[in-house]
């Protein structure tokens, strides 16, 4: 039931960025479409906030609708910070990342974008395994 | 309704079409994340299912792409990059860090902030700073 509940829910990220690309050329890619919007450039910002409200708003419903939704995430605010501050900056460098170029690259079968998701999804997990020796010794 | 709004309907769906599929999916609870990035544990495979509907349906949306001029309310398809260079690399590599660290990436983590989850508020803030001082990064350079 939740692989099957996952695999809807995938499906439905990807008919969103599916429908963005086809009716307006975007990619949904949303550290992209995020950081765009911090560095507003005439024309381009406004897209980009609607976006974002849908985005948040689903979550603020959502939590009215289903909190059990949500969990919290891994560590102490200082472990929150360190995190943080690392993907917004890596996934500004990288151009992109688990929806950029995790869901649309790969769907597109983006060289460029493979890399990219083999070299995150490798780096977390390097992550987690560093994270999980320092938690259980 | 004028044209012009249409566009804007059209982010604001997007947005609130990945908001709904991330909740859906499970992808709201960074244990699930931190489940299928720690092969060492008991893996969760529920990621993997989530990334196989999601590419799946955002390639038939590519796909039918290539038939079209152009997109519905915009003049042309963009030209994306496709170098693999330093830059891409060094990027998905930190990204991938952060992502191992909390169990939480961009979409999720703006989810999980209009929840008002207490973590995803101090995690998304220093998200935006890790953003802006790449600005400051690229601009000094």
């Amino acid at each position: 039931m939740d692989h099957l509940l996952a695999l809807a829910g995938g499906a439905l990220i990807g008919g969103g960025a599916a429908a963005l690309y086809l009716l307006s050329g975007r990619i949904a890619g949303v550290s992209g479409i995020l950081g765009g919007a911090l560095v507003p450039r005439a024309g381009d910002t406004g897209w980009r906030l609607v976006f974002l409200a849908g985005l948040i708003g689903g979550g603020s419903i959502g939590a009215l609708v289903a909190p059990q939704a949500f969990g919290a995430p891994r560590g102490s605010a200082l472990l929150l910070i360190a995190a943080g501050l690392l993907v917004g900056f890596g996934t500004r460098l990288g151009n992109g990342c688990t929806s950029g170029h995790g869901v649309c690259g790969v769907g597109r079968l983006s060289l460029r974008s493979l890399a990219a998701t083999a070299v995150f999804v490798a780096a977390g997990m390097v992550t987690t395994f560093i994270v999980r020796q320092v938690v259980t010794s | 309704m004028t044209t012009r709004a249409l566009p804007g309907l059209v982010a604001f769906a997007g947005g609130a079409l990945i908001s709904l599929g991330l909740m859906l999916s499970g992808m709201t609870v960074p244990a699930k994340v931190i489940g299928f990035l720690d092969i060492a544990g008991e893996w969760d495979p529920t990621l993997l299912f989530v990334m196989g509907g999601a590419v799946a349906v955002f390639a038939i949306g590519w796909r039918a792409s290539r038939r079209l001029r152009a997109p519905a309310f915009a003049s042309a398809f963009p030209q994306l990059p496709e170098r693999i260079d330093r830059r891409l690399l060094l990027g998905a590599l930190l990204f991938g860090a952060g992502w191992g660290l909390a169990g939480y990436c961009p979409g999720p983590a703006l989810v999980s902030l209009g929840a008002g989850v207490e973590g995803a508020v101090v995690f998304v803030t220093a998200m935006v700073a890790g953003m802006y001082l790449h600005q400051l990064v690229r601009t000094a350079a």
